[in-house]
């Protein structure tokens, strides 16, 4: 710049001058432009004065929003789940009533208004303005409509509104999927685009009435109305119909999640169906839960009051957001996890003596019969739930392998299911002790690890996710519960694909037969933890069963206590279950909040979900569900029952070793559910 | 070292308030344009007093602002010039790449308080250019207006794209006033006007859709009823109804009856011109003219280049306010967001005008003595 200043010549005079001249110049344009503005309002209120004037004094014209109709949801044969009715509301414009209390007071005469209504009208009249109408009361009767259409005269700002109420005809069964819509309020008005929700008056709020709020709310159009001094509206003009959102289909059959609510039978607990081949949620469902029919119109405080202080709280999605320790249902994940990272041939086996040491330390683990269960192989340990063998395996993995090689099931993540929400559960890792408790790792960790105890957390979902993947020849898939989408009732359906979220977890399929029969002899060998659970059905089953302890121990000593109602308040029931084997088509994961053992409380609920899908399979063979009342008889010899009955034994007469572990999976006959 | 900020803070104070360096006819112009605009505000806002008193506050930061900068030396003002100019458009570029804000992302979260960046551009622009121009030989050539330039194009393309074509408008206009008053032969002007005329159809493509829906419905209100036509023909309806004496003070029907849309930001002089009519408009014209001059004035007594120019940009950027505001209000010119100066509610811009006006307290402090 110094440079610069050297070569070059300032001359402040001459620049002072320069200056000076340019800004008169510059303000002379500018008084040019103040007058040319000024001309233009000249223009408007001299020249175009009258006109103006008159459109001000007549400006009685106002367009009205029209609200879109909200799109309807269906299960995957088009049993209606959601639906539009047509009701009537109260709507007040607070700028033309004079005195609200008296109004108010007068109106109640006319009309019943509870103290929710009036609650609610009071919060919203804050939060809009003045001429904005506030509703005041929805779902008006007939008779409510008739008694305030003779008093109207006497209430003007105050009118009776028509609108679309939203409607749950399957209710509860659906809650937990579909959610529901409830009113609009202050948060939501900072969040929505106002010009798609001018005159809207509900939105989704929770499951798929939320996660897929956009395709179902369509567009707004408007009316333009004249309206007289009151602002009430004397002719429609013209009419710009809104864009109805689009319906929405689910992957879920209505015959399915009935059966599955119905074979919970009010037991806390989830279960999950999935079509491993596509990842489409077929069952969903959470138990207890309650009716979203209750939340549309704003649910009454007391209502309210009810659901949240439930101790059993219905409100509570279990099947997305409950975190249970997995248990045994893991173990033919870690058996795969060991053949695939080349660790165990399928034939490679294990001396199971009842307890299970860290080499070179005192760290012992049992197992679930007194005395172990001999030479096991891969087969068997899955049929039998060793964990000698997994502990052992676990061990030979190492943490870091062994969650790398899990998190490739979706375990410790969010699934991506297409619902708002959803808790990702704990998959234990070195790095995730770090951060979590700032401690190292330790081996004793590991092993437990490989029971599917210790840190680890599941969802239903999520384990439902990894059992998909299993089942599905490796091939994940993110949960979908919405199958297609359709503008109209009488367009086609667009459906919405699902591709696969990565490649085949699985690169040897000789493997994956080896796991599977394993999963196959849980149900179909007389020996298996949950043996019978299969019997009956077309298809082969395979699955594994899994009960996880609610309670950490304090005591490594035995429980000795056989009562089911005191096992099932301490532990948590599971069973996963797909079919057919060879080319599954649904996968069956099944938790039990409060259940005495995985194969005896949850094993019967999933088998019965299984029958209620095979149901819907039109060419399927003929099915024999299983007798009311638990599990068929294990055969006649008795012997043939042995380490089943042996495993009963350890229920009826001995006692038990599951510290710290698992409680034994629980054999059948003994044990009905 | 705290000691001495005390000492010295305390001393500023105490200068500032028994020896204000103000210029008094154009802080009484202020003071009157902010009565006016209160006045305005009250009845738009249907006599709710918090939005009044929340504008009064930002009008008292303002001022309290003006008179403290008005004591900081030009000189000091064009040593840190660079600077706030590189961290204003370092800020504009953090705000594209994190910004937040229903819409358009303008806004810098700052924890305790959000904030505009772009605000702090539309003083840092003008004071750049007169940095720049400052000691180079006037009037300028081709490279040099190539620079500055570069200077205006850098800032006002950040902020047009955030999108708030307005405030690009605003800080573009300050920038071009300052290189226009360092006297900048008319013909290379005339020749740049013709380019720029020229690049209207690249303009038009790179413009987002509610941009150029802004411009067609200006040409068409009737096209978009719900929209911006319905905010020009109720804005229109208004200005019209007012006539030459306008309806009264609180009397706007327009904005009690919520036919005007914005009737406290944007479209607050829509209401003034309903209530006062064409007297009203010509007075609150005339007391902005005043302001303009005035500060033209400033300029002109001023000492050297840098404050010349700054005071003259700063002074005629107030006219592309007036200008823009109430040609979008009676349906002149397309639906952008530029307030009317002092009376539209809300936002930081008044509180950065009295910034910009203290500049100029200060450079009339420091002006030529004549002799």
């Amino acid at each position: 710049m110094k440079l610069k200043l050297r070569r070059t010549i300032k001359d402040p005079r001459n620049e002072g001058e320069l200056f000076r001249r340019r800004a008169l110049a510059g303000f002379a344009l500018i008084l040019l432009g103040l007058a040319g503005l000024i001309g233009r309002y000249v223009f408007l209120q001299v020249t175009r004065y009258d006109e103006f004037a008159t459109r001000s004094e007549n400006n009685r014209v106002k367009p009205l929003p029209i609200a879109p109709a909200r799109g309807l949801i269906f299960d995957r044969n088009g049993v209606l789940l959601a639906d539009n009715v047509p009701a009537f509301r109260l709507e007040v414009v607070p700028d033309q009533v004079k005195d609200m209390k008296a109004m108010l007071a007068d109106l109640g005469q006319v009309v019943p208004l509870g103290q929710d209504d009036l609650d609610a009208f009071h919060k919203q009249l804050k939060q809009s303005r003045r001429f904005e109408s506030v509703p005041l009361k929805m779902r008006l009767t007939e008779d409510e409509i008739d008694r305030f259409a003779v008093n109207r005269w006497r209430f003007p700002g105050v009118d009776v509104v028509p609108y679309q109420n939203r409607r749950y005809p399957l209710g509860e069964l659906f809650a937990h999927v579909i959610g529901y819509v409830s009113r609009i309020d202050a948060d939501d008005l900072d969040r929505l685009d106002p010009s798609l929700y001018k005159g809207t008056t509900h939105v989704g709020r929770i499951g798929i009435e939320r996660s897929y709020e956009d395709v179902l709310h369509g567009t707004p159009g408007y009316q333009l109305v004249e309206v007289n001094a009151d602002g009430r509206t004397q002719r429609v003009l013209q009419t710009h119909p809104a864009m109805a959102g689009k319906n929405i289909y689910l992957s879920i059959d209505a015959r399915i999640q009935k059966a599955a609510e119905q074979a919970l039978d009010g037991h806390a607990g989830a279960a999950v169906a999935i079509d491993p081949r596509n990842g489409q949620v077929l069952a969903m469902v959470s138990v207890p839960t309650f009716d979203p029919n209750l939340f549309v119109d704003g649910i009454s405080r007391a209502d309210y009051q009810t659901l949240t202080t439930a101790p059993d709280k219905p409100l509570l999605n279990r099947a997305l957001r409950g975190v249970y320790p997995p248990g045994s249902t893991v173990k033919p994940f870690v058996a795969l996890g060991g053949l695939e990272l080349g660790l165990r041939t399928p034939a490679d086996s294990v001396l199971s003596t009842g307890t299970f040491c860290i080499p070179g330390t005192t760290f012992c683990r049992r197992d679930d019969r007194r005395g172990g269960f001999g030479t096991v192989n891969l087969r068997m340990a899955i049929m039998w739930s060793v964990n000698t063998y997994f502990y052992k395996l676990a061990l030979d993995m190492g943490i870091d392998r062994f969650s790398q090689w899990m998190g490739r099931f979706g375990f410790g993540k969010p699934t991506g299911i297409d619902l708002d929400g959803e808790s990702s559960g704990i998959l234990p890792s070195r790095e995730w002790k770090e951060k979590r408790y700032k401690k190292p790792w330790f081996p004793g960790e590991t092993i437990i690890a490989g029971i599917g105890q210790g840190y680890w957390t599941v969802t239903p979902i999520q384990l439902a996710h990894a059992l998909g993947i299993l089942a599905g020849h490796g091939m994940p898939y993110a949960p979908r519960l919405v199958m297609a989408t359709q503008t109209d009732v009488d367009a086609p359906k667009q459906p919405l694909p699902n591709a696969p979220t990565g490649p085949s977890v699985i690169s040897n399929p000789s493997e994956w037969q080896a796991v599977v029969q394993g999963m196959e002899m849980v149900v179909n060998d007389p020996r298996g933890t949950g043996y019978g659970l299969g019997k009956g059905f077309p298809y082969t089953v395979a699955g594994k069963s899994g009960t996880a302890e609610r309670y950490s121990r304090h005591t490594d000593a035995y429980n000795e206590n056989t009562n089911l109602a005191y096992l099932a308040s301490r532990h948590r029931a599971w069973f996963e279950m797909f079919a057919p084997a060879e080319e599954p088509r649904i996968a069956v994961v099944v938790a039990l909040e409060e259940g005495a053992w995985g194969a005896s409380s949850a094993g019967p609920i999933a088998r019965k979900i299984l029958d209620a899908w095979l149901a819907t399979q039109p060419d399927a063979p003929p099915d024999t569900p299983l007798p009311p009342g638990g599990l068929p008889a294990p055969g006649t010899a008795p012997a043939g029952g042995a380490p089943a009955s042996a495993s009963s034994a350890v229920l009826q007469d001995l006692p038990q070793d599951t510290s710290p572990g698992e409680p034994a999976d629980a054999s059948s006959q003994e044990n009905p559910g | 070292m705290i000691e001495l900020l005390q000492v010295r803070t305390r001393r500023l104070l105490r200068r500032v308030l028994t020896r204000p360096r103000i210029d008094l006819p154009l802080a009484a112009g202020l003071l009157l344009l902010a009565a006016a605009g209160l006045c305005t505000l009250y009845s738009a806002a249907d006599g709710d007093v918090g939005q009044v008193g929340g504008q009064a506050v930002r009008f008292v930061l303002g001022f309290v602002l003006m008179l403290l900068i008005s004591r900081i030396p030009p000189s000091a003002l064009r040593n840190w010039t660079p600077w706030l100019y590189a961290g204003s458009t370092l800020l504009l570029v953090v705000v594209s790449v994190l910004g937040e804000g229903r819409g358009a992302d303008r806004w810098l979260n700052l924890g305790i308080m959000r904030f505009q960046p772009s605000e702090l551009a539309k003083l840092t622009m003008p004071m750049m250019v007169a940095w720049y121009l400052h000691p180079r030989q006037l009037p300028p050539r081709w490279k040099d207006i190539a620079m500055v330039g570069a200077m205006i194009a850098v800032p006002a393309y950040l902020i047009g794209k955030q999108p708030d074509l307005g405030t690009a408008l605003l800080v573009a206009a300050a920038g071009g006033f300052a290189l226009f008053l360092s006297g900048m032969a008319w013909w290379r002007i005339g020749l740049l006007l013709v380019g720029a005329a020229s690049m209207a159809p690249v303009a038009w493509h790179f413009m987002h859709g509610y941009q150029r829906g802004r411009i067609l419905t200006m040409l068409n209100p009737e096209s978009d009823p719900l929209g911006n036509g319905w905010h020009i023909i109720q804005s229109q309806i208004a200005v019209g109804s007012g006539g030459a004496f306008g309806k009264g003070w609180m009397h706007s029907s327009q904005a009690q009856l919520d036919f005007l849309p914005e009737h406290t930001t944007d479209f607050i002089f829509a209401v003034f011109s309903e209530e006062f009519g064409l007297v009203g408009v010509c007075l609150m014209v005339l007391l902005y003219a005043f302001i303009i001059g005035r500060c033209l004035w400033i300029a002109m007594e001023a000492r050297d280049t840098y404050s010349r120019l700054l005071a003259g940009a700063i002074g005629m950027s107030l006219f592309v306010y007036v200008f823009v505001n109430g040609g979008m209000v009676s349906g002149m010119l397309p639906v952008v967001g530029v307030p009317m100066p002092m009376v539209s509610y809300g936002g930081t811009s008044a509180v950065t005008l009295l910034v910009g006006f203290g500049m100029l307290m200060s450079i009339h402090a420091h002006r030529k003595r004549h002799d």
